[in-house]
């Protein structure tokens, strides 16, 4: 499977994952990639019918994965302090700024 | 005052023999000495410290109620501080101020700890040697032409070279365990949902654990006890008791059965020989001290490393889909149009560690790879995670060594991104099983690197974790030596 992977295969994600490669980064990562990839099919290898899949590593210790809450409203984080860290913003209208959605 | 010991600290304050501010001043002061040569501070935020360090001065009446009363802390620089820099070692983040504390920081502080600043990781905690990190590697106080380990190398070397008693790490394959083993100090992780994960910068949700960096197992105890226990800004932090820690440490090894899984640490397995050798020694120790030494059987912790990478990988490419240029972080100038500007920015915001990995995780993840990749590394999962659980039905504890190498140079592995990732072979199982581990000095190479010994206990039982590893220091020297001439 790994063997397949090529450098359209690192443009393919890239636009996925909204990263800009340069023409020399995307030289560099193919193979980075590709050789993680091919030395990760050994999991392909081990047996894993039925096995049910992690996606908590304490889902199965009873009562110690989950603390719940009632859901009653709260004070959260000031607006103002919230657009504080925004690389741009209309604070007084409680807004971020961004670039025009469509070119 | 030395900045040895957390524990000694809090009595001399309380005795009145020092004050939280002479103890705050010595810390800043020896960072200023020390830090320039090891890069271990990110931020050193001296007002602010010197400033709290008076208001615990005055608040006398508190003092035996505050049980790291006067200990000055380091934090890794991807736990949020309210009002002080946060950057997780990125460019995306160089400005970043946050609005809000992490829990753990605001228990720490609760108890009396006094910031003094926040210290270097690889880009948002990934890498095990620090040198992924926009503003320079850190150094390893034992020896400054090698790495300390990473992610949490800053705060590693920062105890290391007794800048600060106590630090804060996180750890999601070994982040805490490596870099303490390769600095010679104490480092804790906790069991998975123990401390809250709250204003920790994520990487990887179902992987990621807050702990302490210490000079001993007590210290490490005492900070452990501070920020454990339920959150209710983490849905994930366990609901579950959190017992006496620190009056779990009354020294007695008897009858603690402990495994050694001999398949994994043995010659073929790629272990250095010193590291074997004191390895050895160090079990020796504990059967002397009472314990009962017998094998268990890990037999998928062979595949323990590229489960983790697939997991980690594909849950950080999740994670990090919110440096967006929006709301926090850099931008980059002069896009024309929305997409332009995510596209650029998350280009010249993250370094290459953090795109490689987004770009293998968002690779797992997609259409035709999820069921071949991300899917059967879930399930690889459950059968490392249920060895261990087997494992723990026989025993109290698994001993391994914490790294399969000493320290190792600066830039060595750096063009070889899989090479790097064996560093993690021994300490990424803990993370998939969610289990706490301790790394605790145990020996020196020839050359005067320091090896370390790792337990790993059940679920919740970081008592007996502490207890064993407390019980080993007591008997050994290891955890006294410090690097030289710093």
């Amino acid at each position: 499977m790994s063997g397949d992977f090529t450098r359209e295969d690192v443009e393919r994600i890239a636009r996925l994952a909204r990263l800009e490669l340069t023409e020399q980064e995307k030289t560099l990562l193919t193979p980075q990639l590709s050789a993680f990839l091919a030395y990760a099919e050994q999991v392909q290898q081990v047996a894993t019918a039925g096995v049910p899949p992690t996606s908590h590593p304490l889902d199965s210790t009873a009562g110690l994965n989950v603390s719940w809450r009632d859901d009653t409203p709260q004070a959260s984080l000031d607006r103002t302090e919230a657009l504080s860290q925004a690389p741009e913003a209309d604070v007084a209208r409680g807004l971020f700024k961004v670039p025009r959605v469509l070119a | 005052m030395p900045l040895d010991s957390a524990r000694a600290i809090v009595v001399a304050v309380r005795r009145g023999e020092t004050s939280a501010v002479e103890v705050c001043r010595t810390a800043l002061s020896r960072i200023a000495a020390v830090n320039p040569a090891l890069n271990a501070f990110h931020t050193i935020s001296d007002e602010r410290a010197l400033a709290q360090a008076a208001a615990l001065d005055d608040r006398r009446d508190e003092w035996d109620r505050l049980p790291l009363l006067g200990v000055p802390v380091a934090l890794k620089d991807n736990l949020c501080t309210r009002g002080l820099k946060t950057t997780a070692g990125s460019r995306i983040l160089e400005h970043y101020v946050p609005p809000y504390d992490a829990t753990a920081v605001h228990r720490l502080v609760a108890a009396g700890a006094v910031v003094v600043g926040k210290t270097n990781c690889d880009e948002f905690a990934m890498g095990s040697s620090t040198e992924n990190s926009a503003f320079g590697p850190t150094r390893n106080p034992w020896a400054p032409g090698r790495t300390p380990g990473g992610s949490s190398g800053g705060s590693a070397a920062a105890v290391a070279a007794r800048m600060v008693p106590l630090a804060l790490g996180s750890d999601t394959g070994g982040s805490i365990r490596q870099p303490a083993a390769l600095c010679g100090v104490v480092g804790l992780k906790p069991t998975y949902g123990r401390v809250s994960r709250y204003g920790l910068l994520a990487f990887a949700s179902s992987l990621d654990q807050i702990g302490p960096f210490a000079t001993s197992v007590a210290d490490a105890a005492v900070a452990l006890q501070v920020m454990a226990g339920p959150d209710p800004r983490d849905a994930t932090c366990a609901a579950a008791p959190v017992g006496d820690f620190v009056g779990a440490l009354n020294g007695r090894v008897g009858g603690v059965k402990i495994g050694v899984p001999r398949a994994l640490v043995s010659e073929e397995a790629g272990v250095d020989p010193e590291i074997r050798t004191t390895f050895e020694q160090s079990i020796d120790t504990l059967r002397q001290l009472g314990a009962e030494i017998v094998d268990v059987a890990l037999p998928h912790s062979a595949h323990a490393i590229p489960v983790y990478y697939l997991v980690a990988t594909a849950e950080a490419s999740s994670n990090l889909a919110r440096y967006d240029g929006v709301r926090y972080g850099y931008r980059a100038p002069d896009a024309a149009a929305l997409g332009e500007m995510y596209d650029r920015t998350r280009d010249a915001g993250f370094g290459p560690e953090v795109k490689r990995r987004i770009l293998l995780g968002t690779y797992v993840l997609s259409a035709g790879y999820y069921d071949a990749y991300y899917l059967k590394a879930q399930q690889v999962r459950t059968l490392i995670r249920r060895d261990y659980e087997i494992a723990l039905d026989a025993v109290d504890l698994i001993a391994m060594p914490t790294s399969p190498t000493p320290a190792f140079g600066l830039g060595e592995r750096m063009d070889d991104p899989l090479q790097m990732y064996l560093a993690d072979v021994f300490t990424v199982a803990a993370n998939l099983a969610g289990l706490p581990s301790i790394s605790i000095p145990c020996g020196f190479t020839e050359a005067w690197l320091p090896c370390s010994l790792q337990l790993t206990g059940r679920a919740m039982d970081e008592a007996t974790v502490l207890r064993v590893a407390d019980a080993f220091e007591r008997a050994t020297t290891f955890a006294r030596e410090r690097p030289n001439p710093l």
